[in-house]
């Protein structure tokens, strides 16, 4: 097995060393009766390479590849062109098999990265503080649900309506272990977000509402406004952004009042990947609440000589510490992704993530006028940033599974997301990224137009 | 021992002075060691690596009154800048690429390039987790195949995908057993860990909702089981052991406690982190296992990547499968494997679930990975590398417990790491200053004062893909330390002399945090 250097020479070596007769001698602690004396049987033998790649290659070849479509889906994971640099850098042996940096001496090459990455997302976000990163955006949205209730001491969750569904999903399972009700309802399709009926909605033992911007339909909610209402009566606002590419064009959370920023970071140098590994990113922007925050945290001193360097800190609020006092269970983060966005995000710069941005929505504001002229189609948003969604008189969910059929990943369907009612079946969420083209929305129109009529 | 200078390194030798006190050198750097900054000092706000048309201010604009108006203060460098500052980074860090990296309970072996090629195929890579289902039977096939493998390894019936990582598996199997528990309308408060258990292990009881109580261990390294019984009682809804424990020993009377807490009417969580060194050779489901996660990033050798991302599938018993979360796969009646979703959950019987631990399907990334590596080893491989994990512990223990005190070396072979103690060592010398000498050695240091029951716990976790030389080679720098730690050598105490950095204040670092870069913006 070419991973497995000792040889059967080596293995006697040992264990005369060892002083114990076979290898099946070191498991004498496992009762006889349960002890496995051969591989199990029923599963396949060692494999070579080309013989694994040519068994994975025909399971690859079974799906079809966004580039091989034209593609529209959003709702949460984003196809941006990653630029080539990113992937070669996280490959690198020295990120890629790296541990979580527990000896900062010899893991200042990651320790570093994380302080730029932290910085980063605070930036991009608005905020003052950034942690090292979550697993992923649902996961993070729950951590600040959880932290917001330490701050508030209240037990009233309220999501509002624009919130990804899979987001909502997570916190109502959590919530059913953990103090705390949610209240939620689904969303209404409509052009409006509706802020001053969930501003009215907010009371006295609110401890937190949460907020996507964009949202899930692609509508971009007041943040400022809701945030006033929140703070005078004593609840959190916590926004959650599924698309960071969007923060290059729309004002950062953190500087329209938010408490908490909490986001899926994918967008930005990880991929799609059929959903995971993802990038949970998570700030906070008043300071005196860090101790409160989830997840490890990188932070500058100095060395014994004086030099600058980071190590892991504020630890006595994480479990490896605390135990069962801890902030939070979690322990792995995202730090590879966390690399990704980083590197990505250095490439970029503002001036880059302007710019991307700028594209982005130039190319949606173009998909949706082509998508407006064919008949059938109603666009519902009246503001958007790179994703919209449109109404079909229609099912929408069968729509989008007919148009695979011609290699055309239309958009999600609302019908994929929530149960049907209040017009959702017909809805179909359309996202477009700087890798669409015009030809797309071409396609993409005359199917629509075929189909619809 | 007398063979092992095949690299050229040779133990014994004089270890010339540093001689960067002598010849100082204006930049910092010293040749091939380059000082990197940060690039917050390097980056431009109207730099940028990446070719983008330059924005038309007259473009039509539907963000309303959104649009941003405070800059966000994002330094930007060029490609081969970008490329250099992160190279110039990634050689500051030690990694399994370099050398051994014997962290007890985080199974740092080997990652096999093919699974970083098989990730990056463009089916795996390039499709979006809400695709219609026609679209991506391959990546279902991933997660069916893999599901398949885990389920047969374990013994068990039935595995929750989606849980991100091992601490998020744990929660999951809490979560079941809770609603199970529920399901019956027994309220039982009381969680039991031992205290030997990895910190996440009360972290999530208590994340879960419950009450947490330590058992104590036995003189042996086990768990006390006469202790732990007379605890157990109606008001126990669970007992959370690490098998094998972080001491490094198969739990022997696994059977008789599953039996134990059974019969209490709770359930028996397993933390897997340790499930490297019995792959193949027993199965947790035989052992009346009730809920156990899997770290595909330790077992199955997707990459660590600096902290994440990680992947902590959890097999379940038939007891706890109706309530796993969604997506879930399971055997059906007929045998085959089977992805359950919110759309097919009432079709497959799947109606007690307790809902969504993530969004979308877990982490793929790391399943492509995980299967291309069991697909490698097959069935009579994993059960070779166990073996050769747990061989090459016990060549560990035997050969430095004459220097190091190894409190459980008369408890049986270990498992797959080797646990030593600070036993021994002269008055003010300490495990850190063994693990930071072994930075200086070349080594990345074992996972240290951990577990908790051990005084100055080092605990050596050698994996089954390091060669014979390089334990060798190991050997010799811990023999040496151990000696240093005993005679009371003061020059440990400021190790590491020849790391990127010396010793980190990090006192400083809690005290007056700075956790971001400043600079006006």
């Amino acid at each position: 097995m070419r991973y497995l250097p000792l040889t059967d020479t080596d293995r006697a070596a040992m264990l005369d060393v060892i002083g114990a007769p076979s290898v099946d001698a070191l498991f004498a602690d496992v009762p006889s009766d349960l002890y496995l004396d051969g591989p199990i049987e029923g599963l396949p033998l060692a494999a070579g390479e080309m013989a694994v790649e040519k068994h994975m290659r025909g399971l690859s070849k079974q799906n079809l590849a966004a580039a091989d479509a034209a593609f529209f889906c959003g709702a949460g994971a984003y196809r941006h062109h990653v630029p080539a640099t990113v992937d070669h850098i996280i490959q690198r042996g020295e990120f890629l098999t790296a541990y979580t940096p527990y000896q900062p001496e010899i893991a200042q090459g990651t320790l570093q990265m994380l302080f730029e990455f932290q910085t980063q997302v605070a930036r991009l976000y608005g905020c003052e503080i950034a942690n090292a990163s979550m697993y992923d955006g649902s996961t993070a949205c729950w951590e600040a649900i959880v932290m917001a209730a330490r701050l508030t001491k209240r037990n009233r969750i309220f999501i509002t309506d624009g919130v990804h569904p899979h987001y909502v999903s997570v916190a109502q399972t959590m919530a059913k272990f953990t103090p705390g009700d949610v209240d939620y309802a689904y969303p209404v399709a409509r052009a409006e977000v509706g802020e001053d009926a969930i501003c009215a909605s907010i009371d006295e033992e609110t401890s937190c509402v949460v907020v996507q911007y964009p949202d899930i339909m692609g509508r971009i909610p007041d943040l400022q406004q809701i945030a006033d209402a929140a703070h005078e009566k004593g609840a959190l606002l916590i926004v959650v952004n599924t698309e960071p590419v969007a923060l290059g064009a729309l004002e950062a959370p953190g500087n329209l009042g938010a408490d908490i920023v909490v986001g899926e970071g994918q967008s930005i140098g990880v991929g799609l990947q059929f959903g995971g590994p993802y990038l949970g990113l998570f700030a906070i922007t008043n300071r005196k609440h860090v101790r409160q925050m989830p997840g490890r945290l990188c932070g500058e001193t100095v060395d014994a000589d004086g030099k600058r360097g980071f190590v892991l800190t504020l630890s006595t609020r994480e479990q490896h510490i605390r135990r069962e006092k801890a902030t939070s269970n979690i322990c792995t983060n995202s730090g590879l992704c966390a690399l990704a966005f980083s590197v990505h995000m250095t490439l970029l710069g503002e001036k880059g993530l302007t710019a991307l941005a700028a594209e982005n929505h130039r190319l949606a504001c173009q998909a949706a006028d082509r998508l407006a002229q064919v008949p059938g189609v109603t666009v519902m948003n009246d503001a958007f940033f790179n994703e919209f969604t449109i109404m079909v008189d229609t099912d929408a969910r069968q729509l989008v599974r007919d148009l695979a059929k011609q290699d055309i990943l239309a958009g999600v369907s609302l019908g994929r997301l929530y149960p049907d009612g209040d017009g959702r079946e017909n809805g179909l969420v359309i996202a477009v990224t700087e890798t669409n083209t015009e030809e797309d929305f071409e396609i993409l129109a005359s199917a629509l137009q075929e189909a619809l009529s | 021992m007398n063979q092992i200078n095949q690299s050229g390194w040779k133990p014994g030798t004089p270890v010339p002075a540093d001689r960067g006190e002598e010849y100082p050198t204006v930049t910092g750097n010293k040749a091939l060691m380059l000082e990197e900054r940060l690039i917050f000092e390097l980056g431009r706000t109207d730099t940028c690596g990446v070719d983008l048309p330059e924005p038309d201010p007259a473009a039509p604009n539907r963000l309303g009154k959104f649009a941003r108006q405070q800059a966000t203060g994002l330094p930007g460098l060029s490609e081969p800048e970008t490329v250099r500052h992160y190279t110039r980074l990634s050689r500051q860090n030690y990694a399994i690429d370099l050398g051994l990296f014997p962290l007890g309970s985080c199974t740092m072996k080997h990652n096999p390039r093919l699974n970083e090629k098989v990730a990056r195929m463009p089916g795996f890579a390039d499709v979006h987790p809400l695709q219609p289902v026609d679209t991506v039977r391959g990546a279902l096939g991933v997660i069916n195949e893999l599901a398949h493998w885990l389920i047969e390894l374990t013994g068990m019936h039935g595995v929750a995908m989606t849980p991100k990582a091992g601490a998020h598996g744990e929660l999951c199997g809490m979560l079941c057993i809770r609603a199970a528990l529920e399901a019956r309308g027994d309220a039982r408060k009381v969680v039991l860990v031992p205290e030997s258990a990895h910190g996440t292990n009360p972290a999530t009881a208590a994340f879960a909702g419950y009450e947490v109580e330590d058992i104590p261990a036995a003189p042996d390294g086990r768990v006390d089981l006469a202790a732990m019984k007379a605890r157990l009682g109606p008001d126990v809804a669970a007992v959370m052991i690490t098998n094998p424990n972080t001491c490094g020993l198969f739990e022997s009377e696994m059977k008789a406690i599953s039996d134990a807490v059974h019969a209490a009417g709770g359930f028996v969580y397993c933390d897997g982190a340790n499930f490297n060194a019995i792959m193949g050779r027993v199965r947790p489901g035989d052992l009346g296992i009730d809920a156990m996660h899997i770290n595909l990033h330790k077992t199955f050798s997707t990459p660590h990547g600096g902290g994440g991302p990680g992947s902590g599938p959890v097999v379940l018993s038939e007891a706890l499968c109706p309530y796993g979360p969604l997506p879930f796969t399971a055997k059906m009646p007929d045998g085959s494997i089977q992805l359950v979703e919110e759309e097919n959950a009432a079709e497959h019987g799947h109606t007690e679930t307790f809902g969504r631990m993530a969004a979308f399907h877990g982490q793929m990334g790391m399943f492509t990975r995980a299967l291309t590596y069991i697909l490698s080893h097959g069935a009579d491989g994993l059960r070779q590398a166990s073996g050769d994990a747990v061989l090459n512990a016990n060549y560990l223990l035997r050969s430095l417990d004459d220097v190091f005190d190894a409190p459980f070396g008369d408890s049986g072979p270990c498992m797959h790491e080797a646990l030593f103690s600070d036993h021994g060592f002269a008055e003010g010398m300490s495990t850190l200053d063994v693990a930071k000498g072994l930075i200086d050695e070349g080594f990345h240091p074992m996972t240290m004062y951990f577990p908790l029951v051990v005084h100055g716990a080092m605990l050596v976790e050698p994996t089954e893909t390091e060669s014979k030389a390089v334990l060798d080679q190991f050997i010799v720098a811990m023999r040496s330390l151990g000696e240093r730690a005993k005679a009371g050598d003061e020059a440990l105490k400021t190790a590491p002399h020849h790391a990127p950095r010396a010793r980190l204040d990090e006192a400083q670092a809690a005290r007056k945090p700075v956790l971001t870069y400043y600079t006006e913006v």
